[in-house]
This record gives structure tokens, sequence and C-alpha cells, in this order.
């Protein structure tokens, strides 16, 4: 230690411990912000599986709505319930040629069978935003989780990371293959204020659009109302941070196809330790490395011989 | 190419022509010094070359099918498995397998360690290389490949572990590319490039264990984005990086010393004395390290069940396939390493090399592609992506093998110094042309026998 003494280090260290104590109370504010819980007027739907008769008229407004191409099977014809896939594990899901679909669950509790909407559920904090690597999705202050296919690589992190398997990919297409997702009617409706197609086209009431935190008074309100015909849960409320669009049930919502496992907080969390050693690794390894070097070295002109213990340790 | 050496041949390791000082033009460079026909001939005689050959003749008309017609007419272009071989497999497995460039890279240049210099040059090429295919599989992979480039210029996705994933492989394999260019440059007789980048080379290496521990950590960060749809017992939302991160260790000094061992069994011609008479004292070095990285993940490993207290998993069917990965991959290669390094047996040490890479390719596919979506159906592979992985494959063997021929990675180049021209007797003044025909008819000769 050479210019500054023992007494003068310790003494600025106390100093500026003391500074950075200081600035923490008046930053308190700014690190409680840090706790993002979607936007404050973000709009969603309620989904009421007890109200939904499984008309499809949903999913033939969505088509509409998007000029998607025309169903293999007519939105009017009901066999599609009975459609299984790869061995009877899967039924319908969205895929590229639909943002939405609605699956028909024979459940053991209820004589009648349980019809479930499948389309995004526009996260709070959605997966696919956060792990795209070239910022392809945003989520919009209405609470739609929109996607751009102009910066788009086509490397399909998105559909690994959401939770509930919506985004479907057009892999039939050489030059313009994308990611194809509900986007809550974004362009043409929700910026406007307008409820998407699906929920106007629904005859049953089964969606109702407002905003998010009303919803979540409703679905409670609900359930308390009329408690022996509700789960008492609201799914999307919590799931992964919370989702825009959230389900009623009369049954419970592992048997109507829901994954009831997902975790509470959003899926970005689980990758924030590791980003927070990212810059740890960038700003100690140049030093610690070539100090090891330096060591292994044994200063100039000396023998190599001391080095090759340690070299044992860490080189292996 | 053995009838060749017993024939008398010396494939070409210098500047110039040690019979009459002329200098080896790149042609006669790459072709080894022998003659085109000659050169062909050797291609022609090794069976490999014609597996090879039927390979290629499958493989690539079906890649380029497959940017024609798009990524769905080679995979089954699921919704739920939108990874498959291509980054299961290529990115998933040979960028841990490449980890030995700065791990050889730590113990020589920046520890010191010349004990491992022979195996040094191999060791940067391994890790450039299967970065580079990684690359290559990710373009066959990748839905709009013209659009690589896009994260580092167009559209910055900053929050996105993949965003790591992507610069740092890409700085990566720039680095790789500058420290494999030294041998290049001698190769190409450049000694001023060569230089300048050799005194950069403390630099690169610490460049190189700052961006490797960085990515091979984000590559196992990528699958927390899927809790649940990655089973359990291979998901860790804590510890997967530092799990990649540790069995990269062991992966890439076993490749190492597999690679080394493909090479002295099948081009042992082209290796100078001090790799082949170091090798096995080199092979029992790295078996040391590898032994001690599979220790210390079979610990972090039972550290992680312990933590997310994943016991009553192993009853499952699952259990025994994850029971069988870590008893196949790390407990077996641990017991075999130490027995055969305390009777300093070469052989075993190889064979368990080969056993820990298997191992290592266990974890990565069960973790990417076989246990992923567990809750739903399994899938298999489309044949035609499976074509397209091996063709791929095939090709990586075909570089990496080409390479190996001609850059001074094996031996030491010797660039007979100008002056010493002079001093080589003048046989024959009109040499350089020559000479050629006369090797053609004595080979020729070898060859038949």
């Amino acid at each position: 230690m050479s210019g500054i003494s023992r007494r003068k280090f310790l003494k600025s260290t106390v100093v500026a411990g003391g500074s950075a104590a200081a600035a923490m109370s008046s930053t308190k504010s700014a690190f409680a912000m840090k706790e993002f819980e979607g936007y404050p007027d973000s709009m969603g739907v309620l989904v009421d599986l007890t109200r939904c008769i499984g008309c499809r008229t949903c999913e033939a407004a969505c088509n509409k709505e998007h000029n998607l191409p025309e169903p293999a099977v007519p939105f009017d014809n009901f066999s599609v319930f009975d459609q299984v896939f790869h061995g009877g594990k899967q039924k319908r899901r969205p895929t590229e040629k639909a943002y939405t679909v609605v699956n028909r669950y024979e459940t053991k509790a209820q004589g009648a069978p349980v019809y479930r909407k499948i389309q995004c559920n526009h996260c709070s904090e959605p997966a696919c935003l956060t792990s795209c690597f070239v910022n392809a999705y945003k989520k919009t202050k209405e609470g739609a989780v929109i996607y751009n296919a102009d910066v788009c690589v086509g490397c399909r992190m998105c559909m690994v990371a959401c939770p509930f398997g919506v985004p479907a990919y057009s892999y039939d297409s050489a030059l313009h293959p994308e990611i194809i997702k509900c986007n809550f009617c974004y362009d043409k409706r929700l910026k406007n204020g307008q409820p998407p197609a699906c929920v106007e086209a629904c005859p049953q009431d089964a969606l109702t659009f407002g905003h998010r935190k009303t919803l979540v008074k409703i679905a409670h309100e609900r359930i308390r109302s009329n408690h022996k015909k509700y789960v008492d849960y609201v799914y999307g409320e919590k799931e992964v941070g919370g989702t825009s669009w959230m389900y009623l049930s009369s049954v419970p919502f592992d048997q109507v196809g829901f994954n009831t496992t997902l975790q509470k907080h959003p899926i970005l969390d689980n990758t924030k330790s590791f980003l927070g050693i990212v810059p740890m690794v960038l700003g100690i390894w140049p030093a610690m490395f070539l100090g090891f070097h330096l060591l292994a070295k044994g200063g100039k002109g000396e023998k190599e011989d001391k080095s090759k213990n340690k070299v044992e340790v860490h080189g292996e | 190419m053995k009838n060749f050496i017993k024939a008398g041949f010396k494939p070409v390791d210098s500047l110039n022509d040690p019979d009459d000082g002329h200098r080896w033009s790149i042609m006669q460079k790459l072709l080894l010094g022998l003659t085109p026909q000659e050169y062909f001939k050797q291609l022609r005689r090794n069976p490999f070359n014609w597996l090879l050959f039927i390979i290629f003749a499958v493989g690539l008309p079906v890649i380029v099918y497959r940017y024609y017609m798009g990524l769905g007419s080679v995979m089954h272009g699921s919704h739920d498995y939108p990874w498959g071989l291509f980054l299961g497999f290529g990115l998933f497995c040979m960028v841990p397998l490449s980890a030995s460039g700065f791990l050889l890279g730590t113990t020589v240049e920046l520890f010191g360690h010349k004990k491992f210099k022979p195996i040094l040059n191999l060791a940067l090429l391994n890790g450039l290389l299967g970065y580079l295919f990684a690359v290559i599989y990710l373009l066959v992979d990748l839905g709009v490949p013209w659009r690589l480039y896009y994260p580092m210029v167009i559209s910055w996705g900053t929050a996105a572990v993949l965003f790591l994933v992507g610069w740092h492989v890409a700085t990566y394999l720039t680095v790789q590319v500058l420290e494999v260019s030294e041998t290049f440059f001698e190769w190409i007789n450049w000694p001023t490039a060569k230089k300048y980048i050799h005194s950069g080379t403390i630099g690169l290496t610490v460049a190189g264990i700052i961006l490797s521990t960085l990515h091979q950590g984000a590559l196992g960060t990528l699958l927390t984005y899927a809790p649940g749809k990655v089973h359990p017992l291979w998901y860790s939302s804590e510890f997967m990086w530092i799990f990649y991160l540790c069995s990269s260790v062991f992966a890439g000094l076993c490749m190492v010393i597999a690679v080394s061992t493909v090479v002295k069994k099948t081009m042992a011609w082209r290796c100078n004395s001090d790799f082949l008479d170091n090798l096995d004292a080199i092979t029992i070095g790295l078996a040391k390290g590898a032994s001690m990285a599979l220790v210390t993940y079979f610990a972090i490993k039972l550290i992680g069940m312990t933590h997310d207290n994943l016991w009553v998993y192993l009853t499952t069917g699952w259990g025994t396939w994850y029971l069988l990965e870590i008893g196949l991959g790390v407990v077996l290669p641990i017991i075999l390493f130490s027995i055969a390094i305390r009777k300093k047996s070469v052989g075993l040490i190889r064979f368990t090399a080969f056993l820990t890479i298997a191992g290592l390719l266990m974890n990565r596919l069960n973790t990417a592609l076989i246990s992923f979506n567990w809750n739903l159906y399994q899938e298999i592979p489309h044949p035609l992506e499976t074509i397209i992985s091996v063709t791929i494959f095939a090709l990586f063997i075909v570089v990496y093998r080409f390479l190996l021929y001609r850059l001074p990675i094996l031996y030491s180049w010797k660039a007979v110094p100008a002056k010493a021209l002079a001093s080589v007797p003048v046989l024959d003044q009109a040499a350089p042309i020559s000479t050629q025909p006369q090797p053609e008819h004595q080979f020729a000769k070898g060859m038949s026998s």
C-alpha cells in the first residue's frame, strides 16, 4: 500500500458507506417502482366457463376479424370437440390458422360438459416478450401483447417460453415465416377502446371485457355470491405474475386443461439471478484471471515451478 | 495416406521444400505436396470418404429442399416442440463439447502450464469448429436465417438470455478465429500478422474465459424460461447455469481426449513427435481435470436435488432414465477415471472420455428435447431433420480433418529462414517443376500395394 494509509482508507470507506445509506432513504420510492405489477389501465377479459355453451361463435368471429384461412371443419360443426392428437394426449390448440379455439371437457363432477376457450392470455409480464432477443414483442398500456414480424429472426424462443403454449409458427412459409397468435384485436379495436371481436360475438355473455382491476373484483364477487357454483379461484389473477385474460370455472381447473402448477411470479424472475451474475463476471473475471496469470508466472524472471501447484487446482 | 507415408512421402510441414529449398505454393500446400491425381487417389481409397460421400449425396439436397420449402418440410412443425435436433443437438451439445478452447487456453497461456502445450492448438481448433457448426445448425433452424445479425444491429432485446447467448457466441467465435489464425498465418507465411495476434494472446484468453463462463451458463438459463415444460429432474431455476458451466468443463476436456484419440488412430502421419510422445501424459492430465469437474458436477447435482427436493421423482419412469444418465454419464466415468489415472491406463481413459461425452449428450438432449413437454407427449424428430443433422455433423468432420491435415496444429511449422536456403545443396536447378512427376510415379507403386 503506497500513497494511501490504512487509516485513510478505512475512513473513506466509512464515509462512502454513510453517504450511500443516506442516498438510500431518498431513493426508496425508486426501488419500489422496480416491482412491476402490470399497467394500471390494462384491459382484460374474464372468461366464465359456466356460461360457455361451446357454440364456436367466438372462433368464427376471430377468423373473420383477422382474415384467417377457412377452417378445415366449418365453425358450425361440433365434431371438432372430439378431435384429439398425439395418442389422445392433446386437444385442439391455437395454430397458425386459428388464434383461438374452444375445447370440450367431460368432467366427473358435472353431468354437462364444460367448454374452455383458449387464446393468448396477454400476461402482465409476458415470457415471450422477455425471452425475445430482438424485442419483437410489446406489451401495450391497454394490456395487449403484440408481435412485430419485421424484426423476428425465427428462433422460436417465445414458443418455448410461453407457459400457456399459445404462440404458433407458420413453419410452411419458406420466406416469411412468423409467429401467429391472438393480439387482443389491438390494431382495429382495443386501441380505440373497443372489445375484441370474440367478446362482441359471444351470445352467452361468457366473455366480459373491462379493466383488469375491475374484472378481478367482478370475478371474486361472482364467486362470493354463488360459491356453490364456482371453484374459489380466479385462474390468471396470479399465474406467472397475472394475465389480462382470466377464467372462472365450476370444476377444478386441472380437469379442464389448465396448467395449475404454474409459478405465481413472472417467468422473467427465473433468469434474474443469472442475469445478475453477468455484470459481476464481466467486472471481476478480467482482473482475477490476469492476477492468476501474474501469480502463475511468479513475477518477472522467476522459475515457473511455483505456479504448477496453482495450475493443478485451477486450470483443471 | 498411410500408404504414401510408407512409401517415403513426407507431407508439407514447412515453408520450403526440404529437398530443394523452393517455396511451396499454396496449391502444393493445399494438396499436402501430393499431385492432384495422387491426392484424389488417396481420397478415393479411404472407405470413410465413401460414407461421407453418401451422407452428402443424400443430405445436401435435403438442406436445399429445406430452404425452398420452409422449415415445415423437414420438421414436424410442432407448436409444442419448437426446438428439435438442430438446436437440441447442434446448439446445446456442440457448445459444451467446444469448451476445450478456453479451458486449455487458460491452462497453457494463463497459468503457464507448458505440459499441455502440444495439444493447445487442437483444443483451440476444436473450440472454434464446434462453435462455428453450432451457428451453422442455427442457420438451418432459424425461420429467417438471413436476419441472424438482427439482434446485433437492428433490434436489441437486452433483457433476454438469448440476447446474451447470441452476442457471446458471436464475440467468442471472433476470439477463437483470432486464436486459431496464428497457425493459419504461419501456414500462409505472414509472420507479421502472426506476431501481432500472438501479442494479444493473454487478452484473448481472458476474453475467452469471460465469454465462456457466461454463455455456457446462459444456455442452461435459457431453459429456465420453460419451468414445468422441462421435467423437474432436469430443471433448476437457481442452478441451471452452474450445472451447464460445470458440465461444459468435463465435456470440453473429454472432447479433446476423444479427438486426440481419433487423430492418433487415423492421422498419426500428421502429428509430430512432440504431440505423439506427450499425448499419453497429456491425456492423463486432462482426465484428472475432467474427473475433478465430474466430481464437482455430481456434488452440485446432489445439492440441486436436495434444494428443490426432487427425490420423489426418482421412483418414477423419468427418475429411472435420470439415474441412468447420471449413472452412465457421471458416476461410472468418475470411477473409471480414478481407476485409469491410478493405473495410468490411457486406453481406459480414452474409453471413459467417450462415455462421458455420451453422458453429456444424453443430458443436453434430455433437457432440451426428451424430457421437454413431459406432461404432454413425446415427439420423435422428423427423418429429414435427422438427416440434416447428420449431414452437418459430417461436414463438421470434413472441415475438421481438412484443417488438421494442413494447418500446423498437430505438428509445428518449420519456417526455414531464407538465409539457410543458400546452404541447402542445390541438387537440381529445375527442381520446382521436375520433382513433381517423380514422386507420383513412386507413390503410385505404393498405392497399388
